[in-house]
């Protein structure tokens, strides 16, 4: 660098040198002062075709082959040559090291906004959230995708494209009822020990001896013996069982070693992707505040031009933009909008609260260090328990939030609450539960399956709220679950306050 | 420092291979809705791009979803200006709120979301399963246009295809062989001669002069005995002449265009000839189309003429069955070409004509072409008159006893446009079994 200029870039055009330099100045002030504390990181620069790609191949660097991939694909394409839809500036995987796909295209202010945004923003949240760290392998994901990359491959080589489709396209269909909510999800093991476990399970296949079903069973047991053994039968399948997906691959009585490989694939990624699905306002937030943060203050060291600042502060406040609910732009709650003013709201707290601040937050209110609170915050919430945790009253005015009621029978919607004092309390527990992802998607249990007699697979909807589920696609996923159970299949709805049936329905 | 990758260079369309298997997975419907389009609509579409709704049988992606119009939710929106809690609102026409409805969203919009097909994807949607029948099979069984190939060498042969290596080669061992004197040796010997008799004074000179001229003639005898090149050390390229697929196609489109045809015939007629063309254009590289057109008397016509012209007269049938024998007797020798041909009319000839036709047919043009396909554009009304009997115009009787002799021939009767794609469909339908009688 020149001694006259304290400048990383001017102009427009990048090259690796100067991206580098960037790069180091952003680490710099990220890990110094943030104190950030991420994966090394990957930069990989990609034309706007490959991001398309990466798309419709769920954002993954490798993927199987799908033909669901196919009609994102031209989906998005679709939409893309229309010029109705951007493509995103970038991209990040939550791997170690961390990938972070740049777009040529981007501008070198975009890229430092970018750099700073995913590669030191997300990288740091997939690093410390909890959530991450819990329920997903980042270090492992890379090989793993690779792995059932090649696994399908060689299915479809040997069993044919068609059945592979068949399985996947069932598995596909149950993707949201594949997942661990509430027990740990095992780590994904190495592939030595998953060609073990496939080996044991083919052993244990052509060993199983079907006799040992048929010993007599002693007479006259009454009612209360037959319940036992209902229990008892539950007790060995670990019934009720959340993660259909895992129950099928571990029970179904029709699927071949190979099949339930695939259900496994399919339900691993499921369940690496869980986590993303609960974190989006904190992790748009964190990424973002990050990268506020680290462009203004290379602003301030004279480190970049007022130009670059103008262009950066453009896109941010783009990316931000939160129109009001009756604005035609309106499309939803902006992520990114929500978890910067939430996390800028915890800094002013922290720094300077007012009295109603102390009410709330006795906890932080005044306590200077704002940035020890955000990174405690970063690293110890989903967006649930973040917004019922701190979202403030100030900032509920500020963006004059209110709750609206939609009952079904009513033809008119009511507001429940709003911003007021006997509001506050509503509007954030309403806003924290619309982020609740286990929450608001439907609760299908397997209940019962009595292996020995009709082998029926009994699943059990517990209805929130009365919202129950559409009927059409209701019964073709059945039709799915079917395909990988090979005996009947019903679904019974209740009402999780009741009890009362609300519904049934079955594959036949 | 981080760890840069410059993927740009990396290979694109990654995921071309998943788009092939949508487009693949969705074609069983999109064949159906482009045939649904086309016969409802006019048939000459075929050759435009269409825009189809994005199939939703077998590329839709169920799952367990909340219905929207069930159950009580709340919604959280941004931006209150002056409602306080109780008012209440008319739901907007949609339902909901949008807020919190990102699945719901997603799913409206594909179904929105239309596939324009190109005009090129329309007609391999098209015309797939639709070929011109025996066209390999015939050339497979009449072997006549061959190819010579080279195949090692013959004793036997004409100069022409004398190989020089392979010959000299031969010589050259039967030479070593038989120890033909060579020219050096026949030089020494003649030196040394001239230099003993420059200095003929020298005592012995004579008897060594005499021996040297023995060995001489001896070595020339030796020399003229065993050639330099040998009859027998002659050896020939070989050929062997193979067969040659045959896969030169001409088709013959015969239409009658005289005043018995009404606007309407005429425009079905056309109509099957669009088709045609476009499929003939479509699935054959190289293939020949001749159109003749005849009323009281047959011409070979363009393209355009035969499509847009009009013009009228009279009928005779068989004068299009005589030009079609000319062309092909001057251009298309029937050892060399696929013959086919496709005749629309209205099945009302000249008294006496049609027997001429049949007898033209039967004669020589059925062995000379491959396939005859006939179509008869007849009336509505005369749909139930006719039906499946045998009954029907003079043209279409006599061609009934001739389709009875050659299995290559087909007839069939057109009454409205809908019916020509079906129709097209049968006469043209991939491995069909042309022996089905």
């Amino acid at each position: 660098m020149s001694t006259t200029s304290t400048l990383l870039f001017s102009g427009s055009d990048w090259n690796f040198k100067t991206l580098a330099r960037v790069y180091d100045a952003i680490e710099e002030i990220a890990l110094g002062e943030l104190k950030l504390d991420v994966y090394p990181n990957q930069l990989e620069i990609i034309s706007s075709e490959q991001m398309l790609d990466a798309y419709s191949s769920v954002g993954m660097p490798l993927m199987y082959q799908h033909w669901s991939f196919g009609k994102r694909f031209v989906y998005e394409e679709h939409l893309y040559r229309k010029g109705r839809r951007g493509l995103a500036y970038e991209l990040v995987i939550n791997s170690n090291p961390c990938i972070t796909y740049l777009m040529e295209e981007n501008t070198m202010a975009m890229q430092a906004l970018v750099t700073a945004h995913a590669a030191f923003g997300h990288n740091h949240f997939f690093k410390n959230n909890y959530l991450f760290r819990q329920w997903t392998d980042a270090s492992a994901i890379l090989s793993y995708l690779e792995f059932a990359k090649k696994y399908i491959a060689r299915c479809e080589e040997r069993h044919g494209m068609a059945a592979v489709e068949a399985i996947l396209d069932s598995a596909h269909a149950l993707m949201d009822q594949g997942v661990f909510r509430y027990r740990r999800p095992p780590r994904l093991s190495s592939e030595r020990e998953r060609e073990r476990i496939r080996e044991r399970l083919e052993y244990e296949e052509q060993t199983y001896n079907d006799l040992w079903r048929t010993l007599p069973v002693a007479p006259g047991r009454d009612a209360k013996k037959a319940e036992e053994e209902v229990s008892e039968r539950k007790r060995s399948l670990k019934l009720p069982e959340e993660n259909l997906l895992y129950f099928l691959e571990k029970n179904s009585l029709i699927l071949e070693p190979w099949q339930r490989e695939l259900i496994r694939i399919v339900r691993v990624i499921a369940q690496y992707f869980y986590p993303q699905r609960q974190t989006k306002v904190m992790n748009e937030g964190c990424a973002t505040f990050v990268h506020y943060f680290i462009m203004n203050r290379l602003y301030d060291q004279d480190r970049i031009t007022e130009g670059a600042m103008l262009e950066i502060l453009h896109s941010h406040s783009n990316v931000i933009f939160q129109p009001d609910f009756d604005d035609p732009r309106f499309p939803g709650i902006n992520p990114y909008a929500l978890g910067l003013a939430i996390m800028q709201d915890i800094q002013r707290i922290s720094t300077d609260p007012t009295a109603e601040d102390r009410d709330w937050f006795p906890q932080i209110a005044g306590k200077g260090d704002w940035l020890e609170v955000l990174l405690d915050s970063w690293a110890n919430h989903r967006d649930e328990s973040f917004i019922l945790q701190y979202l403030s009253p100030a900032l509920i005015r500020k963006m004059r939030l209110f709750v609206l009621r939609d009952r079904a029978d009513d033809p008119y919607c009511e507001v429940a609450s709003i911003h007021n004092e006997r509001g506050y309390e509503a509007v954030r527990a309403a806003l924290a539960r619309s982020y609740d992802v286990a929450a608001n998607l439907p609760d299908i249990q397997v209940v019962d399956v009595d292996l020995l007699g009709d082998r029926r697979l009994r699943l059990q909807h517990r209805v929130k709220n009365g919202i129950l589920l559409e009927k059409e696609t209701r019964d073709e996923t059945l039709r799915h679950v079917r395909r990988l159970w090979g005996y009947d299949v019903s679904l019974v709805g209740i009402d999780s306050e009741t009890g009362e049936m609300l519904y049934e329905c079955s594959s036949g | 420092m981080p760890y840069f990758i410059d993927r740009r260079l990396n290979p694109k369309d990654k995921s071309l291979g998943n788009r092939r298997r949508f487009l693949k997975r969705a074609r069983e419907e999109l064949k159906r809705a482009i045939k649904e389009q086309i016969k409802t609509g006019k048939i000459a579409d075929v050759d435009s791009t269409h825009s189809v709704p994005m199939p939703a049988r077998d590329t839709s992606e169920p799952n367990f979803r909340p219905a929207p119009e069930t159950g009580e939710r709340h919604y959280v929106l941004p931006g209150n200006k002056e409602f306080t809690p109780g008012d209440r609102l008319p739901k907007p026409g949609g339902g909901g709120g949008g807020a919190g409805e990102k699945g719901a969203g997603i799913g409206e919009a594909e179904d929105d979301f239309r596939f324009v097909l190109s005009r090129e994807e329309v007609l391999d949607l098209f015309f797939e399963d639709l070929e011109l029948p025996e066209m390999v099979k015939l050339s497979l069984k009449e072997v006549v246009a061959y190819k010579p190939r080279r195949s090692g060498f013959a004793t036997t042969g004409a100069p022409t295809n004398i190989n020089v290596a392979r010959t000299m080669r031969n010589s050259y061992g039967r030479r070593i062989a038989l120890r033909r004197p060579k020219q050096k040796q026949i030089d020494a010997l003649a030196a040394e001669i001239a230099r003993l008799e420059a200095q003929p004074n020298r005592p012995g000179t004579a008897e060594r002069l005499k021996a040297l001229h023995e060995e001489l003639e001896r070595l020339e005898r030796r020399r003229r005995r065993i050639p330099y090149v040998d009859p027998v050390d002659i050896r020939y390229n070989r050929f062997e002449a193979q067969p040659l697929p045959n896969a030169n196609a001409v088709m013959f489109c015969l239409m009658d265009v005289s005043s018995s045809m009404g606007e309407r015939e005429k425009d079905l007629a056309k109509r099957f000839f669009v088709l045609l063309h476009l499929f003939l254009k479509r699935r054959y590289d190289r293939i020949e189309i001749v159109f003749i057109r005849h009323t009281h008397e047959a011409r070979e016509v363009d393209e355009e003429t035969f499509f847009y012209s009009t013009q009228s007269g009279g009928t005779v049938v068989s004068t299009a069955l005589e030009e079609m024998q000319r062309i092909i007797r001057e251009r298309y020798p029937s050892r060399e070409w696929n013959i086919y041909a496709a005749q629309a009319s209205d099945g009302d000839n000249i008294a006496g004509d049609s027997e001429r036709c049949a007898a033209l047919l039967n004669g020589e043009l059925m062995q000379l072409c491959q396939y005859y396909a006939y179509v008869e554009i007849i009336d509505e009304r005369e749909t139930e008159i006719f039906g499946t009997t045998d009954n029907g115009t003079s043209l279409w009787r006599a061609y009934r006893t001739v389709a009875d002799k050659w299995p290559n021939f087909q007839m069939t009767r057109i009454a409205r446009p809908s019916e020509i794609y079906p129709v097209f469909r049968k006469l043209f339908a991939r491995q069909q079994n042309v022996q089905r009688r």
